[in-house]
Parts: structure tokens; sequence; C-alpha cells
């Protein structure tokens, strides 16, 4: 089942040098450190919010940020393409359809769905100014989703369908399209002039957290597991 | 010790014992659990780097920005890997990779 004993004694004495090693060094680590936290602090009243966090995210490193969403896209490209071929482009979730919990776990999400939808909301709504913002708005929104897959209250979409394609690519676009808006004047790729930064910032923020919330949930569904309709693009 | 001193090596705790899981387990899903073990203890770590004391009272707030995106990447990851081990279960009836040169080691 696992590692004969041999091996496992060499895993075991390998993690504990390499642990000791990074402990060693993470206590050199001077107690006392600012690190980045003055500038971030600084440049705050540009920034277009008042949460540091959301304009680390969103502004300062708002490059990083993009990018990772679009590591979301290729990770949900990546599940997908494992489907069998003959079930390209159609519907996900064979986990959920195999999961045959009995009426509570459908009569818990029922209670627990509109909370989660309030959550999500409540912490998009607040990430301008407190902690909270798309990443977390869009996690607490696909759990919810994930738990309307799995209660059987929700069918997911067909992998093909333009809409949910559509709503998957949203964030990334319209975080890129934002980028480019300014670059006509003298600003760089993803800057943003104060004035501008928050409206800009909140609705990057505000479409990011639906399309992470897809991802994430289709994410979960699993590659197409059945095969797509044979006409149309129906859900 | 210190709150950061008694993080930080939980989160070294946590990198190590995943690091363990990751080499003596055989059975996929064991490892990509391990593998999410490694990314907490780089998580938590970087969240008591950033909550050191500092001279202004200041709380950096990058390390929490790589951390918050870092955990939505690591979601996304591991349904990606949980996807790859459902396919080599099916694909080969074992979730577990075959082992070259490893004694006795049919898979089972």
């Amino acid at each position: 089942m696992n590692a004969p004993p041999a091996q496992r004694l060499m895993a075991a004495a390998l993690s504990l040098l390499f642990g000791g090693g990074v402990a060693w060094v993470v206590l050199q680590l001077p107690a006392e450190s600012t690190g980045l936290a003055t500038l971030a602090y600084e440049a705050l009243p540009r920034s277009g919010v008042s949460n540091p966090v959301t304009a680390v995210l969103l502004n300062y490193r708002s490059y990083d940020t993009l990018l990772e969403t679009g590591v979301l896209l290729l990770a949900l490209c990546g599940v997908w393409s494992l489907c069998r071929d003959e079930d390209w482009g159609g519907m996900p979730g064979a986990a959920a359809r195999l999961l045959d919990g009995g009426p509570q776990l459908p009569a818990f999400v029922r209670v627990i769905a509109p909370a989660g939808v309030l959550v999500g909301g409540y912490l998009l709504w607040a990430g301008s100014h407190a902690p909270g913002g798309a990443f977390q708005a869009g996690t607490v929104l696909a759990a919810t989703a994930a738990l309307l897959l799995l209660g059987r209250l929700a069918l997911p979409p067909s992998t093909g369908s333009i809409g949910a394609r559509a709503v998957v690519v949203a964030g990334f676009v319209a975080f890129f399209g934002a980028g480019l808006l300014f670059m006509a004047g003298p600003r760089a790729f993803l800057e943003y002039p104060p004035a501008l930064a928050k409206p800009l910032i909140v609705t990057i923020e505000t479409v990011l957290t639906i399309s992470i919330a897809a991802t994430l949930a289709l994410l979960i569904a699993g590659p197409p597991s059945a095969p797509p309709p044979p006409a149309g693009h129906g859900r | 010790v210190s709150g950061f001193t008694l993080y930080a090596l939980t989160a070294v705790a946590l990198f190590t014992i995943g690091l363990y899981g990751l080499i003596a387990r055989r059975h996929l899903v064991r490892r990509i659990i391990a593998v999410n073990f490694m990314g907490g203890g780089v998580f938590l770590l970087l969240g008591a780097g950033a909550a050191r004391p500092a001279a202004d009272g200041l709380v950096d707030p990058v390390p929490h920005a790589m951390v918050i995106t870092g955990i939505v990447v690591a979601v996304s990851a591991t349904a990606l890997a949980l996807t790859l081990a459902a396919r080599i279960t099916a694909a080969t009836g074992s979730p577990r990779l075959p082992e070259s040169g490893a004694p006795g080691d049919s898979g089972a």
C-alpha cells in the first residue's frame, strides 16, 4: 500500500532534515520587520481603495493578480480536456450524480445557500474598505454553487455552452481591458488614473467575483461526463 | 516564544509533514492532500511573517494578497490534480502510479 519501511524511514529523515533547515532559516528572520507596509500605506490614498490588501491585489500588483485569474482559466481548460472525446462540450457533474446522500443534504443546502449568496455579496462589497474582495467572495459563492450541485438542486451548465464560457472568461477579459484602457496616454499597462481607480477596481472586482465563482464551481463539477445535447446549446 | 516564532514553526511542521507524505505515500489522493499540507504551511508562514511587529505598527498587506490569490490557485490546482487522479484510476484501475524498481509493487 505505502512505500516499504526502509523508504519511509529515508523519506522521514529527508523531510526532517529539510524541515529543520527551513526552521533554522525562519528563526534567523528579524523578529521585527515592516516589509512593504510603509510603502503600501503611503500610496493608499492614490490607489482608489482604503483596504491595503485590495490595493495590492488590484492596483500595485494587479499584473500578478491578472495572471492568477489566467491560471484559473488554464486549470479549467485542463480539467475539461480530461474528458472522453464523445463527452466534449457535454455536461459535467458525474461525482454529484454518483452521490446519493438522501434528503438531508438538499434540505441543508436549501437553508445554507441563501446565506452563502449573502456572505459572498457582502465580501465583494466590503472589499474596497475592509477584509474581503473578489477572491474571497468568489470562493464563498463557488462553495455555495458546489453545495447546490451536490444537493442536486441545480444542474451545471453544459461545458459547450457559449453563456457558461463567457461567464468564465469575463473576469479576465474585463481585467485585461481595464489595463489597456489608459495605455493611449502616458500610462503603463494596468496603471489607472487615481480619480478613476475606485470605479475601475469595483467594476473589475464585481466581474471577477462572478468569473472566479463560476470557474471554481465548474472545477469542482469536474470534466464533462455526458455527451452534449445533439442540437443547440441548451443547459 | 513570540507569536511569530510559534506560527512560523507550526508552518514549517505542516510543510515537513506534507513533504513526508508526498514522498512516502503512494495513493494519489494522499499525495494531493500532502501537497495541500505543504501549501498550508507556506500560507501560514506568509501570514505570520506579515504580522511581525513593526516600528510603526503596520501590518504588511503584500503577503496577505499573495496568500489569498495563492489559496484560490491552490484550490484550482487541486481540482486539476484530482481530475487527473480520477482519470488515471479509470484508465489503469489503480489510484497509484506504477513505480519502477519497487519490489513487490503490483499496484495493489
